[in-house]
């Protein structure tokens, strides 16, 4: 499954002046489609934080941050920021799966579907790999079972590639494998 | 017990959706409720993430323990010697009609037909014999 997020490490500073030679740097880890709308979200986040700004600031390095190990299931604690209709909530999350980007991802979806949450309006304050054991949600720690074993009670039978799939079919299909 | 196929750490999984279309694969670890991370070294299947969407579960199982490496999965095939008890299945063979069906080009197929004709000409032949034997 090849996602739409990448995941950027970005370095910037204020542009050094006569009176700041050596302004500090700064570095911030952004969730974003490309490198160009990533440059335009640590600037925005950057102000935020510090009094830097686009203008009089330049970046000194983007690079993209690639998964370890893109092949082991893990879990995902996500921090997140979002402005409701009504309010600014602080909320934390917690996802499966091999990637960070592909966790941040669901959680894009997953607000977007529960709280109407846009892209816009979330801001991912912190995301990282948590152990099993300080997992909190339990549709996360139900997975938590090495002997999980369950049956696919409802499986819709397929075409093998979307051109061959018909609205209406002549039989009514199996759904059930046993 | 109404269900004999479970999901499980282990299980092998056909994939009948998608570019892996027709690959065999097993269950290494259970990532939520719509996906699993299935490996395949003998089958030519990079290990990945796949919904349950686009995989049909075996009555074939190979002892692993959950996120086991590739290596490991590979031993545990060959051990329980998948390859062999697939190929064994009507399923399978089924499978490889079909796709040899597919294969035929128009001349193929007319040579196909005709020899269907010719079979049920045979069969047509002797019943009447029999037939007219019996009265």
């Amino acid at each position: 499954m090849k996602g739409w997020l990448h995941q950027y490490s970005i370095v910037g500073r204020k542009i050094p002046t006569e009176e700041e030679p050596e302004p500090p740097t700064y570095r911030l880890k952004i969730f974003a489609p490309n490198q160009v709308n990533a440059k335009s979200r640590f600037w925005y986040f950057l102000r935020k934080l510090k009094r830097v700004k686009k203008s009089s600031g330049e970046i000194l390095n983007i690079s993209e941050v690639f998964e370890r190990k893109p092949t082991q299931v893990k879990n995902y604690g996500i921090w997140i920021r979002y402005k409701s209709r009504s309010d600014t909530i602080n909320m934390y999350r917690e996802y499966r799966d091999v990637t960070i980007t592909g966790a941040v991802e669901q959680m894009y979806k997953d607000m977007s579907g529960r709280h109407r949450a846009r892209w816009s309006s979330i801001w991912v304050l912190k995301a990282m790999p948590v152990a099993a054991k300080d997992c909190r949600r339990p549709k996360i720690t139900q997975f938590h079972d090495s002997k999980i074993k369950f049956a696919l009670p409802h499986q819709c039978p397929r075409a093998s590639k979307r051109k061959y799939q018909t609205p209406f079919k002549a039989k009514r299909p199996t759904t059930i494998v046993q | 017990m109404v269900f004999r196929r479970f999901v499980e750490i282990g299980r092998v999984v056909l994939v009948n959706y998608g570019k892996d279309r027709g690959k065999l694969g097993v269950i290494v670890d259970v990532v939520d409720h719509n996906r699993a991370l299935v490996d395949g070294p003998l089958t030519g299947l990079a290990r990945q993430t796949i919904n349950w969407k686009s995989l049909t579960l075996t009555p074939f199982k190979v002892k692993i323990q959950h996120s086991s490496r590739t290596g490991v999965v590979r031993k545990a095939w060959e051990e329980a010697k998948i390859t062999e008890q697939w190929q064994n299945t009507a399923w399978y063979k089924k499978l490889c009609a079909r796709r040899n069906k597919q294969k035929l080009g128009d001349f193929d197929r007319f040579k196909v037909m005709i020899a269907k004709k010719r079979k049920s000409a045979m069969i047509h032949s002797q019943w009447k014999r029999l037939k007219s034997q019996q009265q």
